[in-house]
C-alpha cells in the first residue's frame, strides 16, 4: 500500500518538507518510486510569467535531450530558464538507468492570446503527448511528465528521501505552494516511471493509496472516450486522474459528482436525495467510470483546490489536518503531523465512505462535503 | 420348433437393447401395485403374463422333466413411439425400488428410426452433448489477498445489480437532462433473469410458481429478478397486476397473444420490465416458435386467439421485416410507442457469426435497449433434433466478440449485452453467469436451469425425458393436461424459485468477495478470468492457465 502526503500553503515551501513527512510514514513503501508533483512552483533565481510554460521529464541519453529542445523549438516554445539540480553523485542508484538528465524547463508559449484558455490547454496536452510519444518512438529515451504554467513534476525508482537528497531538493532553490508526494509499494505492474503517481492531465493531477480492481473495464471504457492523454495505464491509479478530468473538463461537473461517479449512492440511498432523479441516471451513464478500491484518491486542480476522497468500502487510511493558511493531507496521521505541527490535531479529520474534503485556494478552511448532501448543478442551456 | 425362416422381424424392429433406455424390473421385489405403468407418461411398461419353465427332476423315478408357471410380470415396449425416454417416474413411484431406466452404453439403433411417416425427429431439451462447457472450465483466478484486502462475502455490502435498457454516452446523458429531452427508459435488475419461456409452453401452475417466486424475490427479498414470456402473451389477470413491472413481455414471429397484450394497455397499473423482441433463438435458430397442437389448451386457445388442438409453428421471420434495417425502424419504435417510450425494447438473437452486424446496427438506433444473444446449448420448449444439435454458435465467444467490438467503437456501457444458452447446463450456474459477465455481458438467462432447480425437470442431455413439446412432462412442468400439471404446487415451485435466486446472490458475492469487487457488476472484467485451454484463451482473450 502506496503512501500520500500533500501540504499546501500560502507561503511557497520546499518539497523536502513533504520527504521528510514520507519518511515519517516509510514502513508503508519499498522504494520502488517516487513521485512528486508541486503547483504554485516558485524557482530561487527566475520569476515565471503568465506565459510561461513549465517542461518536466527526464531525458535519458543526450541524443533525446538535444531533439527535446528542437523539438520544443520547433512547436515556437522559447526556452526561458533552465532548473539544474545540484546533483549529489552517487545518493540515487544510477547503475542500471540511464539518466542523462532530469530537465525541468521554462519556456514561452508560442504567441497564443487570441486562443481561448481551452484551447490553450489542449496546445499544451497535445504537446506533452507528442514529445512523450517521440521518446517512446526512440526506444524510451525520453520521459516527459508534465507541460503545464506553474507545475513540476519530478518522478524516480527510489527511497523518498534519498531521491530528495540526490537532486538536492532542500536546497530551497526550488519551491510551491503546493506539493504532493507518494511513495510507491509496488504492487501489481512492473517498475516503470510512468507507473509513479502523482500522474498528470491538463492540469489535473492525482495520487493514490490502494488497488482499484476494477481497473480492466474503466481503463477500457476511457481508452474508448477517444480523449487525447487517455493512454499508458501503467497503473490501476491512473484511471482516477482521467475520470477527475473527464468530470470536471470534459462533462464540466463540479468538483463535487466527482465522488458520485467513481462511487455512486445506492438506490435506497438516491431515492431520499433531493438530487436522486438526476443522480440515478448519471450513474447509468457512466456506470463503467465506478471504482471498485478500497483506495484514496488525492488531487489537486490548475487552481490549487486540493481534494481528498475515500471509495466506498473505506478500507484505506487518510487524515486531513491543518490551520488557516497551511493544510496537509496525507495518508498516515504521522504524516499530517510532520507536515503541520503548529495544528490543532484534534481537529483533524478522517473522511467517511461519503466525504470529498476540499482544501480550496484561499485555504482558509476546509470544505468538507459529503455525498447525501446536494450540489449546485449549472443550470441548462 | 420354429424354422427359423419363418423368425418375423422388420426394418423397423427394436429389441429393448437397442433402446436408449432399459428398464431393469426385478420380479422379487415388485408387488404388481401397477403405479409404474400407470404414471409412465409414454407408456412404455405394460404388464403382461409370462410363462417360465421350471425344471423339475424325479430322484427317485431317475426322470428329468419341465414344469410350466404362469406369473405376471413388466415389459417394455420395444416401438420408437413407446420408447422409454428415461424420466425415471416409475422408480419415483415404485414402493419398492422394483424398477427403474438405466441408460443403454451400447449404441441405440432407435436413433436411425425417429423419422416415422416421414416426420423428422422433435423434441424438446436442448443440445444433447453432454459434459463440461467451455463456462465450466473458466476460473477466476485474479485474487486479492494482500494487495488489497479480501472481502468479507457474508458482511460486506455488494453492489451486484445490472442494468437493462439503453444508456446514453455521459455528454448526451447530461445534456439531455438538463434541456429536458428524453432518455431511454433503464431498469435496474438482477443480473440472472428467467428467460423466454411461454406461457403455452409451460404449464399453468408453473407459471404462477415463477411469477410467486419471482415477486417474493422482489417484494420480500430486495433481489430484484425479472422474468421473461416467451411468445404468446401473458394471462390477462397478469397484465392487469401489479407484477407486470417484473415481467419482460416477449414479441415473436407469430405475435401470439399480442391482441390481449395491447387491448391490456389502457387498463396496466404499471409498466412492464422491458419488451423482448424475438428474432432468433438458440436452440432452434432460423426456426420460429413451435406450439405441437397437444399443448393447445381452451386456455392457451383463447389467450393466443386460435382454434383449440391445432399446431402453432411461428413463421421464422417476422412477417414485416424486409431487412435488419427495417426491423429496427418498425418494431422497436413501434414498440417504444406502445409504450409511451418508457419501456426499454430489444431483441433477441440465437448465435450467430453474423451477431456483430445486427449488434452495429442497434448501436446507431436510439430506441434500441440491449441486445440478447442466446446460443447453441439454449433449451427450447419444441424443436427438430437437427437444429438444436447441429445449428447455432455457441455463446461465450460469440458474446465475447460483439462486447469487444463495443469496446473498440467505446460503446460497451450503451448497449448492454445478455447472454444465454447453456448457462448453468452442469449445475454450475452462478459460475457460468459471472463467467459470462466478465467476458463482457451485462446479465445472463436461465431457462432450463430454473426448470431443473425450481420445478424439478429431469431433462438431461443424455437424451432424458426431452418430451416437453408433446405435452407429457411427468412433471407437470410443461404440460396443459391438468391431470399432469396438477402434480406441481405452485407454492412449492414458488419456494424452490426463491431459495434458487438466495444461492445464486450468496454465490455471486463468494466469487467477487476475493476478486475485490463490490461496487459495481464486474461486467467485462476479463483480467480475473483464466482458462486452461490456451486456444479458448486466445479467442476469449482472457489469461491462458494450467
Amino acid at each position: 500500500m502506496c503512501r500520500l502526503a500533500l501540504k499546501s500553503a500560502d507561503t511557497p515551501f520546499s518539497p523536502y518538507e513533504v520527504l521528510t513527512a514520507m519518511e515519517a510514514m516509510q514502513e508503508g513503501y519499498d522504494g520502488s518510486g517516487l513521485g512528486l508533483l508541486l503547483r504554485g512552483v516558485k524557482f530561487e533565481d527566475f520569476k515565471l510569467k503568465p506565459n510561461h510554460v513549465i517542461l518536466s521529464g527526464i531525458a535519458h541519453t543526450e541524443a533525446a535531450l538535444q531533439r527535446m529542445a528542437d523539438f520544443m523549438g520547433e512547436y515556437g516554445f522559447e526556452l526561458k530558464y533552465q532548473h539544474d539540480f545540484e546533483m549529489r553523485p552517487g545518493v540515487i542508484e544510477t547503475w542500471d538507468r540511464d539518466r542523462y538528465k532530469y530537465v525541468v524547463r521554462v519556456y514561452k508559449t508560442p504567441d497564443w492570446k487570441y486562443l481561448s484558455t481551452e484551447q490553450r490547454e489542449f496546445n499544451l496536452t497535445e504537446t506533452r503527448l507528442a514529445l512523450r510519444k517521440n521518446g517512446e518512438d526512440h526506444g524510451g529515451d525520453l520521459t516527459v511528465f508534465s507541460l503545464w504554467p506553474d507545475v513540476v513534476t519530478i518522478k524516480e525508482v527510489g527511497w523518498p528521501l534519498q531521491v530528495g537528497d540526490g537532486l538536492g531538493l532542500d536546497d530551497g532553490r526550488i519551491k510551491a505552494r503546493v506539493v504532493m508526494a507518494q511513495g510507491r509499494q509496488n504492487t501489481n505492474y512492473g517498475i516503470n516511471l510512468y507507473a509513479c503517481h502523482p500522474f498528470f492531465i491538463q492540469g489535473i493531477s492525482t495520487m493514490t493509496n490502494g488497488e482499484n480492481t476494477a481497473f480492466i473495464p474503466i481503463k477500457e471504457y476511457l481508452e474508448g472516450r477517444e480523449i487525447p492523454g487517455y493512454m499508458g495505464y501503467h497503473s490501476d491509479s491512473e484511471v482516477f486522474t482521467h475520470i477527475l478530468h473527464y468530470v470536471t473538463k470534459v462533462l464540466k461537473l463540479p468538483l463535487e459528482v466527482y465522488k458520485h461517479v467513481i462511487t455512486p449512492l445506492k438506490s435506497e440511498e438516491l431515492d431520499v436525495h433531493p438530487q436522486g432523479e438526476f443522480l440515478k441516471g448519471l450513474r447509468t451513464a457512466c456506470r463503467r467510470l465506478i471504482i471498485d478500491g478500497p483506495n484514496a484518491v488525492i488531487a489537486t486542480l490548475p487552481d490549487e483546490t486540493c481534494m481528498l476522497a475515500m471509495d466506498q468500502k473505506k478500507l484505506r487510511p487518510a487524515t486531513v489536518g491543518g490551520r488557516p493558511g497551511a493544510w496537509a493531507m496525507a495518508s498516515e496521521m504521522c504524516g499530517v503531523d510532520a507536515l503541520v505541527p503548529d495544528r490543532d490535531p484534534a481537529l483533524d479529520f478522517q473522511p467517511m465512505r461519503e466525504h470529498t474534503v476540499i482544501i480550496p485556494p484561499e485555504r482558509k478552511e476546509l470544505l468538507i462535503w459529503s455525498q447525501f448532501d446536494p450540489f449546485t448543478l449549472p443550470q441548462a442551456a | 420348433m420354429v424354422s427359423v425362416r419363418s423368425l418375423y422381424t422388420s426394418p423397423g424392429s427394436l429389441t429393448y437393447h437397442d433402446l436408449p433406455w432399459v428398464i431393469h424390473h426385478r420380479e422379487d421385489r415388485c408387488t404388481l401395485c401397477g403405479q409404474c405403468t400407470a404414471v409412465c407418461p409414454v407408456n412404455a411398461i405394460y404388464l403382461t403374463y409370462r410363462r417360465q419353465r421350471v425344471p423339475k427332476l424325479d430322484v427317485l423315478k431317475k426322470k428329468r422333466g419341465n414344469e410350466y408357471r404362469h406369473f405376471v410380470g413388466i415389459r417394455q415396449k420395444t416401438d420408437i413411439a413407446h420408447r422409454c425416454i428415461g424420466c425415471g417416474m416409475c422408480s419415483m413411484v415404485c414402493p419398492n425400488e422394483a424398477i427403474g431406466p438405466e441408460p443403454n452404453q451400447n449404441e441405440n439403433r432407435s436413433h436411425f428410426l425417429h423419422n416415422q411417416k416421414g416426420e423428422a425427429y422433435k423434441r424438446g431439451g436442448r443440445r444433447n452433448m453432454p459434459g463440461t462447457t467451455i463456462l465450466d472450465r473458466i476460473s477466476f483466478d485474479r485474487i486479492s489477498m494482500l494487495t488489497d484486502p479480501a472481502l468479507d462475502a457474508g458482511r460486506h455490502e455488494f453492489n451486484y445489480n445490472t442494468v437493462l435498457g439503453r444508456v446514453l454516452p455521459p455528454e448526451e446523458f447530461l445534456q439531455k437532462s438538463a434541456s429536458g429531452e428524453w432518455v431511454p427508459p433503464t431498469r435496474e435488475v438482477f443480473p440472472f433473469i428467467i428467460g423466454s419461456m411461454s406461457f403455452g409452453a409451460l404449464s399453468p401452475n408453473m407459471w404462477l410458481g415463477l411469477l410467486q417466486g419471482v415477486a417474493y424475490c422482489n417484494e420480500v427479498l430486495g433481489i430484484p429478478v425479472v422474468m421473461a414470456t416467451g411468445e404468446g402473451g401473458c394471462p390477462p389477470w397478469v397484465l392487469r397486476s401489479p407484477f407486470l413491472k417484473y415481467i419482460i413481455l416477449q414479441i415473436a414471429s407469430g405475435y401470439f397473444g399480442w391482441d390481449e397484450i395491447i387491448r391490456a394497455i389502457p387498463e396496466m397499473q404499471c409498466d412492464p420490465a422491458a419488451i423482448e423482441i424475438k428474432y432468433g433463438q438458440g436452440a432452434k435458430p432460423g426456426d420460429g416458435g413451435l406450439l405441437m397442437w397437444f399443448k393447445v389448451s381452451k386456455l392457451i386457445a383463447r389467450l393466443r386467439g386460435v382454434p383449440e388442438g391445432v399446431d402453432l409453428p411461428s413463421p421464422p421471420v417476422h412477417q414485416t421485416l424486409y431487412s435488419i434495417e427495417e426491423s429496427v425502424m418498425k418494431m422497436i419504435q413501434t414498440m417504444s410507442m406502445a409504450f409511451g417510450f418508457r419501456v426499454p425494447v430489444y431483441p433477441k438473437i440465437s448465435g450467430s457469426t453474423s451477431a456483430k452486424a445486427v449488434l452495429n446496427n442497434l448501436v446507431r438506433n436510439p430506441y434500441a435497449g440491449g441486445l440478447l444473444i442466446d446460443g447453441i446449448d439454449g433449451g427450447t420448449g419444441a424443436a427438430y433434433d437437427v437444429s438444436m444439435q447441429a445449428t447455432g454458435h455457441p455463446v461465450a465467444s460469440n458474446l465475447r466478440e460483439c462486447y469487444l467490438d463495443l469496446v473498440a467503437q467505446g460503446r460497451q456501457n450503451e448497449i448492454p449485452l445478455f447472454a444465454a444458452g447453456g448457462v448453468g447446463k452442469n449445475g454450475n450456474v452462478t459460475q457460468n453467469g459471472l463467467a459470462l459477465i466478465m467476458l463482457g455481458a451485462s446479465g445472463v438467462h436461465i431457462g432450463k436451469y430454473i426448470m431443473q432447480a425450481a420445478a424439478g425437470c429431469l431433462g438431461n442431455e443424455l437424451g432424458r425425458c426431452n418430451v416437453c413439446n408433446t405435452g407429457i412432462c411427468p412433471k407437470g412442468i410443461t404440460s396443459q393436461n391438468e391431470k399432469l400439471f396438477r402434480r406441481l404446487d405452485p407454492d412449492d415451485v414458488a419456494q424452490r424459485v426463491v431459495d434458487t435466486f438466495m444461492g445464486i446472490r450468496t454465490e455471486m458475492k463468494k466469487v467477487m468477495a476475493p476478486l475485490g469487487r463490490s461496487q459495481s457488476l464486474p461486467i467485462g472484467m476479463s483480467d480475473a478470468l483464466g482458462i486452461d485451454d490456451a486456444d479458448a484463451a486466445k479467442r476469449l482473450k482472457i489469461n491462458y492457465i494450467c
